[in-house]
Formats: C-alpha cells, sequence, structure tokens
C-alpha cells in the first residue's frame, strides 16, 4: 500500500483539478487564495502547507487530527467557524468529530442522519455536491436550509473523500462565512481527506485483527472445550494444531514421569503410523479404530480416528483427525450387542417353551381356554375348538350348538371374572355340536394375576363328565349286583355255618360211633375168644386123650374142629387188629433191634410150616447190617406175615429172604422172594386192599382172611415205610419191605 | 411149697364156669392141685385159705376184678410171694401193661390152649425165683394154618 505521505506530497505538487461527478462546482463562488498572487505569500503559503502537514504527522486520532486541521484553517485562511462530521464504519450516521470557533451544547449534540433523504447535508453527502447556504431573507429560505450550528449564518458544505477513486464520501466539513469560496480549501480539503482517510482505514484495519485475535481465540476454546482430541499435522506428520485433550496425549514435558513419557511416545507412534497409511491418501477421510495408552493411568483407550486431508495452497496439505472416545462406546455396545444376545436366547427359549406350551395343551384331551381379563378367548386347544368354534361347512342346528355352547362358557367366566375367588369349579351344560347329544362338563378355572396383582388371564379346563356319569350309573349297578351278591353269600355262608355245625356234630356223632364201634369190636373179640376158648381147649384135650383114648376117626374129626377153630380165631384176631390200627389205639413202641435176628427169630417160629412144605428157605443177610429203630413187634408181625404168604403160595422151588441198607435214603429194604403162583399185573395193587384174595369164591384153595397184607400195608405205614411187590404169573413175586433206618415216634 | 407137696397148688380165678372146669381138669390130669374161684373177693379168701403156689387170674370178673384182687394180693402180706399169672381174653393194647402195673408176674391171652398154660406154669414155677415171664402174643400159632 502506498504511503499516504508520499500521496499528499504528490497530489500537492500536482495541483489537484477535481470535479464534481456532474463535472462542475455548481452553485459555490470560486474562493482565491491571495498566496497565489506574490512570490513572498507564495513561501508563506508553502510554509503553513508544510506546517499541516507536519502537524498531520505523529497524529493518528481524528479527533485530533480533525482539530488541528480546523484550527489551520481558522489561522491560516481566516475561516473562524467550522465543523468535521464523519460517518465511523457500520454506523448510518455522521457525528461531529471536530469543531472551531463554534460552542454550546448544539454544537456537541449536533449529528446527520443518512436515512434523513429530504436533508441537502445527506445529499452533499451522497453526491459528493459541495453547497453554500447563505444567510437566509425570508422564512421560506430558512425552510429549505438544514438545522446547523450556524443557525442563520451562510455557510460552505464540501464532502469529504479520496479524489481519484470511485468511493463514496466518509464525511462533511462545514464552514462558515458568505465570502467566497477560497481556492486554498481545495487543497485543504484533499489533503485532509487523504489524512481522515488514512486514519480511517488504520482504525478499520485495528479493527479487523482484534476481531480476528477474538475469533481465533474463540476458536481455540471451542477446540479445547471439545473433549476429543484434535489434531492438525503437516504432510510430513508433524504436530501443528493440538486441543488440550490431544496435548495430554501427545505431549509431555521434560519434568513428566519416565511412564507417561513412555506412554506419550507410544501414542505418538501409533499415531503416525496410523496417519501414514495410505488409506488417508486414497480415500481422504477415514474412519479407524486407534488403540491408545493413557497417560494418566495407563489404561488402554479406544478411539476412533477421523481423518480429514486438507488442501491449502498457502501452507500445504495437511491432515485434520479428530480422534472420538470409543472406549466406553466400545463397552456400551458391547453390553448392547450381549443384551441383544440374550435377548435372542430368551426370545428363543420363550418360543420354544411357547411352541411345547401349545403342543401340551393340543395333547391334552380335554378341553382349555384361555380368556383374557375382559372375558375374549386369547388362546384354545383343538378340543376346545370342536365346542367352541363354528366348524367351516356348519349346518345352521350345528351352528346354533356352538353359539349355545359359547353363552355358556361366556356366562361362567363372567361370573369368574366378577367373583374374587382365585379358582372356580362348577359345570356347564355344552352340547356336542356334531351330535347335540347334552355333554355336561367339570370346568375347573384359574386366574392368572400378573405380579403386580392385576387379572391378565383366566384358564379354564374343561371335563367331560359323560363318561364320569355313566361310570358312576355303571358303579351304582354293580354296588347294587355286589350289595346282592353280598346278601347271597351272606346267606350262602350262614347255611354253610348250619351245614358245618352239622358235620361236626356228625363228626362228632362219627368219632363217637367209631369209639363205639371199637369197643363193640374189642368187646366182640373177647366174646369170641372165651367161648372158642373152651372149644379149642377141649377139643386138644380130646385129642391128648385126657378122658381116655379115641379111636383113629374121632381123632380125624377131632383135628378138623380144632383147625377150623383156629382159622376162626385168626380172623377174630386180624378184625380186631384192624380195629385197633383204625381206632388209633396201635401205638409204636421203638426199641433198636437187629434185622437178621428178627428174622432168625419168625423161621424157628414158622419152622413146622416149613418143614411141612419141603421148601428151602434161604437167608441172605449180610453180617454187618447196621441194627434199626423201629416197633419190633409189628416189624416182626410183617415178616411173620411175608414169609407165611411166601410159603403158602410157593409149591416148589425155594424162598429167599434178603436184607440191605439204603445209605442214601437211610432205609433198610427186606425182601421175600418166592418162585409161587405170581399175580397179575392188574391184582397187584388189588391184593393190598381189605379182605382180598384173589380167588374171592367160597371154597377157594388157600385159607386165610385176606387181611394180612392189608394189616402189613397199615403197620408199614405207621413206622414211617412201605411195601411194594413185583410179581410175573407162574414165576413168583417179590415183596418189599422198605424201612426207615431210624423210626418215626 | 412144691417141695412139701407133691403137687403144686393152683389157684383158678375164672368167672366163665366151662373155661374153668376145662383148665381145672386140664390141670388135675397135668398133676396140679387146684383151687377155683369166680371173682376177685372170692380169689382172696381162697389165695389167704389155700395158699396157693401160683394164681390164674382172669381179669374181667364179677364183684371185684383181676386187676383190683391182683394189687390187694401184692399188698398182703400173707400172699405178696404167691406169683400172678394174669389170663385175659382182652387183646387190646394197655391191658397187659395195666395188668403189669396191678402186680402180676405174667400175662397170658385167652384162647390159651390147656397144654399151652401148663408149659407157662411149669416155666414160672421151675424158673429162677419165679421171674416173670415175658408177655406174649397170642396170635403166633394162629399164623399158620
Amino acid at each position: 500500500m502506498p504511503s499516504p505521505h508520499a500521496a499528499l506530497l504528490a497530489v500537492g505538487a500536482q495541483r489537484p483539478a477535481r470535479k464534481g461527478r456532474n463535472g462542475s462546482y455548481t452553485g459555490v463562488p470560486r474562493v482565491r487564495v491571495e498566496v497565489e498572487e506574490g512570490p513572498d505569500d507564495q513561501g508563506q503559503l508553502i510554509a503553513a502547507r508544510l506546517r499541516l502537514l507536519e502537524g498531520f504527522v505523529g497524529r493518528a486520532e481524528l479527533t485530533d487530527s480533525a482539530n488541528l486541521a480546523l484550527q489551520w484553517l481558522g489561522e491560516v485562511l481566516g475561516i473562524s467557524q467550522s465543523i468535521c462530521l464523519v460517518r465511523p464504519p457500520d454506523e448510518t450516521s455522521l457525528f461531529v468529530i471536530g469543531t472551531y470557533g463554534l460552542t454550546g451544547s448544539a454544537v456537541s449534540r449536533f449529528s446527520v442522519s443518512l436515512e434523513d433523504w429530504g436533508n441537502p447535508l445527506v445529499s452533499a453527502f451522497a453526491n459528493r455536491k459541495e453547497l453554500f447556504f447563505p444567510a437566509p431573507h425570508s422564512a421560506s429560505d430558512r425552510k429549505r436550509r438544514p438545522s446547523t450550528p450556524f443557525e442563520d449564518s451562510a455557510f460552505h458544505v464540501l464532502p469529504l473523500g479520496i479524489s481519484g477513486f470511485a468511493e463514496d464520501a466518509f464525511g462533511l466539513l462545514l464552514v462558515g462565512g458568505s465570502t467566497s469560496f477560497q481556492p486554498q480549501l481545495h487543497w485543504f480539503t484533499n489533503v485532509f481527506s487523504q489524512k481522515l482517510d488514512q486514519i480511517l482505514r488504520q482504525q478499520t484495519l485495528a479493527d479487523g485483527d482484534r476481531k480476528q485475535g477474538r475469533e481465533r481465540s474463540l476458536l481455540y476454546n471451542i477446540i479445547n472445550a471439545v473433549t476429543d482430541p484434535i489434531l492438525l499435522t503437516d504432510a510430513e506428520g508433524r504436530l501443528l494444531i493440538a486441543n488440550a485433550r490431544a496435548l495430554t496425549l501427545f505431549t509431555a514435558s521434560e519434568e513428566e514421569s519416565e511412564g507417561r513419557r513412555g506412554a506419550v511416545r507410544m501414542n505418538n507412534m501409533l499415531l503416525s503410523s496410523a496417519l501414514s497409511s495410505k488409506a488417508i491418501e486414497e480415500t481422504g477421510a477415514t474412519r479407524r479404530e486407534l488403540l491408545l495408552v493413557n497417560p494418566v493411568d495407563g489404561s488402554d483407550l479406544v478411539f476412533e480416528l477421523l481423518s480429514t486431508v486438507t488442501e491449502d495452497s498457502r501452507q500445504g496439505s495437511g491432515v485434520v483427525s479428530i480422534l472420538r472416545n470409543v472406549t466406553d462406546l466400545r463397552r456400551a455396545s458391547e453390553e448392547i450387542e450381549d443384551n441383544y444376545r440374550k435377548m435372542r436366547i430368551a426370545e428363543v427359549q420363550a418360543r420354544a417353551e411357547s411352541d411345547r406350551l401349545n403342543l401340551i395343551i393340543d395333547s391334552v384331551a380335554d378341553p382349555i381356554v384361555v380368556t383374557d381379563a375382559a372375558g375374549a378367548t386369547s388362546l384354545m386347544n383343538e378340543p376346545a375348538e370342536r365346542l367352541f368354534t363354528i366348524p367351516v361347512e356348519a349346518s345352521e342346528i350345528e351352528q346354533r350348538w356352538v353359539q349355545a355352547n359359547d353363552a355358556h362358557f361366556s356366562s361362567f367366566i363372567a361370573g369368574m371374572l366378577v367373583s374374587a375367588d382365585q379358582r372356580r369349579v362348577g359345570e356347564i351344560g355344552l352340547s356336542d355340536p356334531k351330535t347335540g347329544e347334552a355333554m355336561p362338563v367339570e370346568a375347573i378355572a384359574g386366574k392368572i394375576l400378573s405380579e403386580h396383582g392385576e387379572l391378565t388371564a383366566v384358564v379354564t379346563i374343561l371335563h367331560d363328565r359323560r363318561e364320569a356319569i355313566e361310570k358312576a350309573l355303571l358303579y351304582e349297578q354293580l354296588k347294587q349286583a355286589s350289595d346282592e351278591l353280598e346278601r347271597k353269600i351272606q346267606a350262602a355262608t350262614a347255611d354253610i355255618a348250619q351245614q358245618n355245625e352239622l358235620l361236626r356234630r356228625q363228626a362228632i356223632e362219627l368219632e363217637q360211633a367209631s369209639a363205639l364201634k371199637s369197643q363193640f369190636l374189642a368187646n366182640m373179640s373177647h366174646e369170641f375168644r372165651t367161648p372158642l376158648n373152651a372149644m379149642l381147649g377141649y377139643t386138644s384135650m380130646l385129642l391128648q386123650g385126657v378122658a381116655g383114648e379115641c379111636e383113629p376117626p374121632v381123632k380125624r374129626q377131632l383135628g378138623r374142629i380144632e383147625s377150623n377153630g383156629r382159622h376162626l380165631l385168626t380172623i377174630i384176631n386180624e378184625i380186631l387188629d384192624i380195629s385197633r390200627i383204625e381206632a388209633g389205639r396201635m401205638p409204636l413202641q421203638l426199641s433198636t433191634f437187629r434185622i437178621p435176628d428178627l428174622v432168625n427169630e419168625v423161621k424157628s417160629e414158622l419152622e413146622p410150616i416149613i418143614m411141612r412144605s419141603k421148601l428151602n428157605v434161604t437167608l441172605q443177610l449180610p453180617k454187618d447190617l447196621a441194627p434199626i429203630s423201629s416197633d419190633r413187634q409189628k416189624v416182626k408181625q410183617i415178616i411173620l406175615n411175608l414169609l407165611s404168604n411166601a410159603l403158602k403160595f410157593t409149591h416148589h422151588g425155594g424162598v429167599t429172604i434178603a436184607a440191605r441198607r439204603n445209605l442214601a435214603e437211610r432205609t433198610l429194604t427186606l425182601s421175600v422172594t418166592d418162585s409161587g403162583i405170581g399175580i397179575a399185573n392188574t391184582d397187584q395193587d388189588r391184593i393190598f386192599e381189605d379182605f382180598r384174595q384173589l380167588d374171592n369164591s367160597p371154597t377157594r384153595a388157600y385159607g386165610g382172611t385176606g387181611l394180612g397184607l392189608s394189616i402189613c400195608r397199615r403197620l408199614a405205614q405207621m413206622l414211617g415205610g412201605r411195601i411194594s411187590v413185583q410179581s410175573q404169573v407162574g414165576k413168583g413175586s417179590t415183596f418189599v419191605l422198605t424201612l426207615p433206618i431210624k423210626g418215626r415216634k | 411149697m412144691t417141695n412139701k407137696l407133691q403137687r403144686p397148688r393152683v389157684l383158678l380165678v375164672d368167672d366163665y364156669p366151662d373155661a374153668r372146669e376145662m383148665y381145672s381138669e386140664y390141670l388135675e390130669f397135668s398133676g396140679f392141685d387146684v383151687v377155683e374161684a369166680g371173682n376177685g373177693m372170692e380169689a382172696l379168701q381162697r389165695a389167704v385159705d389155700t395158699a396157693p403156689d401160683i394164681i390164674l387170674m382172669d381179669l374181667s370178673l364179677p364183684v371185684m376184678d383181676g386187676w383190683e384182687a391182683t394189687r390187694r394180693l401184692k399188698a398182703d402180706q400173707r400172699t405178696k410171694a404167691i406169683p400172678v399169672v394174669a389170663l385175659t381174653g382182652h387183646a387190646l393194647a394197655g391191658i397187659s401193661e395195666g395188668a403189669k402195673q396191678a402186680g402180676c408176674d405174667a400175662f397170658v391171652t385167652k384162647p390159651c390152649l390147656p397144654e399151652d398154660l401148663v408149659r407157662e406154669i411149669r416155666k414160672i414155677l421151675d424158673g429162677p425165683s419165679s421171674s416173670i415171664a415175658k408177655p406174649r402174643r397170642s396170635g403166633k400159632h394162629a399164623k399158620t394154618s
């Protein structure tokens, strides 16, 4: 910018030929200064001009400069009164910056509003037009004049502005005096304008600087107020600008602890490596994650790095980086993710639960209906649907049944909703929609309350009572039948008891009769024996010739009497034995004895018969046969019977008696084997029956009562043993007696 | 006593006259002196009066039965040494036992042939100091035919 002084001097040397826009100074009389006329005056004038210019040098204030200039006007040009007005930047009025020769409040209050378009002063300012107002001669003259501190005095108006530039004026100079316009004034306004212009420009410049400074500090404050670190780096990654938060992360003074400085160094490395990557150059702006260390406590900080390349033609390209702390954000986002996952799981579980519940509800055969708090159905299973929903192709009657069902159920639920009961059991008379058959159901309803105790739903389970009623009916019938049966059983039982009593009495009577029979038999045998005794005795005496010898034919006849008498005695004895066994009056008398001794004893007793039969009787008795414990008398009776039978039914050959011990069974077997007539297989069981001889004819060939084997079998059983037979007709028989070695009591 | 008198004396107690007469006749024939009694009471009197060498006592007797008579005989100092042979037609178990308890020295079941009875008496009289004879079943000879 060219120096204002140099311009002033140049202007002064050039004789300015300033003209208005219209090219003439209309209405303003020219005032010429006398200094132009003589060389002395010329020298004085130059001196005065230099004095003014010197006065301007060092004055930077508008007021100062204006007062100096107006004073110079008064002293050099003899202008006794003058006022200078300037429009400050951004103002819409002209304000007084300097006066000369004028006093009073009118001067200090004087100003010109540029919006007052009717004011001639405003017109002069706007059009850069010089004006002259002579002293008024009439009221109309006065009316046309603007209100000024000059009041009714004449005055000139000169616009102030830079000549040569198509710029607006910035002020007005008002000078009093009716004299014609002095030529010196042009030079003056020119120089003065330039001075004021210079001051005004400097002021504007200073204002701009101040404003810029304020804005910059405001910008810094704003940047510092941002809690995210903000950085400006140049193309080489050097830090140019950093806000307070960034400084704590990326700078550390020498006094800081080693740990903190280390953290800062690491942060710088991490940042520059992040910024130097090609991604920035290619995309211009990027977002990425940057992991830094908190120098204060060493904790990890996660930032989102937002870098933008700035192109500046003067300062070269740089990178603006904004770091957004997302540590908490990430934690929060992880938490959100976690919660979302949990929610998903819960949702899946809830769905599975709900599916399962539906499955369960549907699988229940009983109808289930869930109603909300308003009584509207919110869920029902398939059996319930059959009752309460109208099927697609339902007949009118079916629809009516369903509607009736619905009405009955609704009234039940309504009753449930208004009652205070938590549960309610009732019976509803429904109908089967398919058949219209009456279907009484038992309804069990339960309220479901929220955790605040508000009613949320009512669950009702319906149970078909038809089966139960049917069952109850059947049960009743069954019970009746059972009662009937019981009565019959009781009657029968009473009958049986009566019969039992009868039987018991009969048993007693029988027992008594049996005892009487036994007693009778015993008495009878005694009564039989007594005469028989006499008969046998006398026969024996006759045969012995006690009363004299008899003739041989008599002896033979006496012999017949004797043998028949003995047979009769045997029969009596055997009947007596059987009756004693049956009456239980044949007690066991146990002793220990040797079987070979007993067999020999029996053999010697039967020796006369053996001799008569001319049969060989062979004994096969081991010498070391241990003694047995049994009833000797009864065993002897059995052996006696078996041996005499063998002798009786054998005509030639022999009889063998053998004994043997069976250690395993702890028994002893005694066999009597003959070579006699034998017994047919079919008859082998019958021979042990009472009064049984195979030849049952009255004229049978063999004597005997037929009671012998029957008695033997009974005796063997009494002793805990048994008798068996093996036989072949014509070849012989073997009777085997088996006895326990230690007989029972 | 057997030595003192040539014929040993037998007191035969039986209420059945045919049997008494038969045994009496055979005993006389066999060389015994026979005293008879028809009941227990009479038997006690005869035993004291005649001092027999042996008493044949039927058990079923009128007035006083054989068991009671035997008990009294064995309780009497004068008669207690005389052997008593029970003679009965009762073959039921317990009879012989009851007879032994009453003090009988031997037991013979009727029917008993006269010669068998004599053999039994001789056995007791000849036996060492009147040993008790073994009771015998009467049916042994009936088994054969």
